[in-house]
């Protein structure tokens, strides 16, 4: 347990998402219907424990965020009606609005055959 | 309305170029049908992607830019083709209308005169298709009863919910339109799994194992082929599959249309070529 947790962190990530994080009963429903569960350090629900406990330095180590490709699918299903793509999105832009890219352009390969809306996509969701 | 005959219509940037087949059949279907979609006179790339916090409305400029396009040429109907143009169109339009304080906000700071009220509605091309059935119908003179194909949805057709064209977890719009034009189709329990979506920029190995599931699935339940209508679902399922031991094709849903009117549309930029299997099979010559 962390001695001193980082309120302001839940704050923030409410802010920004509009939802409760708060409200999460960790039911499990979210990450049993991800698609990408099995590529993220920790699960979901998981993660929202950690920002109700203001562990923002473990928060940010991991990758969830960033596996989470804002399918819906959680959002959609929750029982307690927690847009839960939208506090993905919150966590997703409190690093990149610290002027940290997730991404380098000049790196991205196979370029000439990806899709546009793919790479407009993704550098909308892993820079800032 | 002054398109009386026809739907406005929005294409986003991939249309244009990598997904060129879906415009041109598209396009081909519709005028078939006597209700040609008429491009734009202007249009602003949507972004992509939906931006979902609370205070950023400078990403929601380009999706409300179009707005007052279509309001500019008269227009409260605006059809999309691209599923991620369809989602964020919609969901920007959704929140300026949910939140007038935004749209106050946005014209704020937009040049463009008059304000845009908030009127316009936006379509996907599949819920005209679903009004259009009886239409359809009569159009069919090659029925595609060879062909077993199982319909993908994805997710920026169906989510979040507030923007669904169908119910979010048993659509049913792509297979009535499929049995329309005669396609034996496959009952597919993962159509509505995400595919990977922008991950193919800089995670593959993520989409590889999302496109090894899918089309498994698919191929295991009898399916010859994949119809869908994003573009990105379509790169992803149809470039990736180098990766398994699947090779099917991946069409869009409208080239499958076009083909049982007679059509011969698109169908030239897919990575699994879907003409070999036509060709095998009588459809095409």
């Amino acid at each position: 347990m962390k001695v001193n947790p980082d309120h302001t962190f839940l704050e923030k990530v409410e802010e920004l998402s509009g939802q409760s994080v708060n409200a999460c009963i960790r039911c499990g429903t979210c990450s049993a219907g991800c698609p990408f569960v099995k590529d993220m350090d920790v699960l979901p629900e998981r993660i929202f424990k950690k920002i109700v406990l203001g562990d923002k330095e473990e928060i940010l180590k991991k990758n969830t965020m960033w596996i989470c490709a804002a399918c819906f699918t959680c959002s959609v299903r929750c029982p307690r009606d927690i847009d839960i793509a939208k506090i993905m999105e919150a966590v997703r832009q409190i690093v990149l609005r610290d002027n940290i890219d997730m991404i380098d352009i000049a790196k991205i390969e196979n370029i000439e055959n990806l899709p546009q809306l793919a790479v407009v996509g993704c550098l909308r969701k892993e820079t800032g | 309305m002054i398109l009386m005959d026809g739907y406005l219509y929005y294409p986003g940037c991939t249309l244009k170029t990598k997904a060129s087949d879906y415009e041109q059949s598209a396009i081909a279907v519709m005028e078939a049908l006597g209700k040609p979609l008429v491009e734009m006179d202007d249009w602003y790339c949507c972004g992509a992607v939906q931006s979902l916090t609370t205070d950023d409305l400078i990403h929601q400029i380009a999706p409300i830019r179009t707005m007052c396009c279509a309001q500019e040429q008269g227009e409260n109907t605006l059809v999309t083709l691209c599923d991620m143009c369809y989602n964020v169109l919609k969901q920007a339009n959704q929140r300026v209308k949910d939140q007038p304080e935004n749209l106050d906000t946005i014209n704020d700071f937009l040049d463009e005169d008059p304000d845009y009220l908030g009127e316009v509605e936006v379509y996907h091309l599949f819920e005209i298709l679903r009004d259009m059935k009886k239409e359809i119908s009569k159009k069919v003179v090659k029925p595609l009863s060879d062909l077993k194909i199982a319909p993908y949805y994805g997710c920026m057709l169906l989510r979040p919910t507030g923007i669904a064209i169908d119910d979010t977890e048993d659509p049913k719009i792509m297979e009535e339109l499929l049995e329309l034009i005669g396609v034996d189709v496959i009952d597919n329990p993962k159509r509505t799994e995400c595919c990977g979506s922008y991950h193919s920029v800089n995670r593959s190995d993520i989409v590889e194992k999302r496109v090894e599931d899918l089309v498994a699935r698919a191929v295991e339940d009898g399916a010859e082929a994949i119809a869908l209508s994003c573009p990105l679902c379509q790169f992803n399922l149809d470039y990736y599959q180098r990766t398994t031991d699947y090779d099917i094709p991946i069409f869009y849903l409208t080239e499958l249309i076009a083909l049982a009117f007679g059509l011969e549309v698109g169908m030239k930029k897919h990575w699994v070529d879907p003409k070999k299997m036509l060709k095998d099979k009588k459809i095409l010559e």
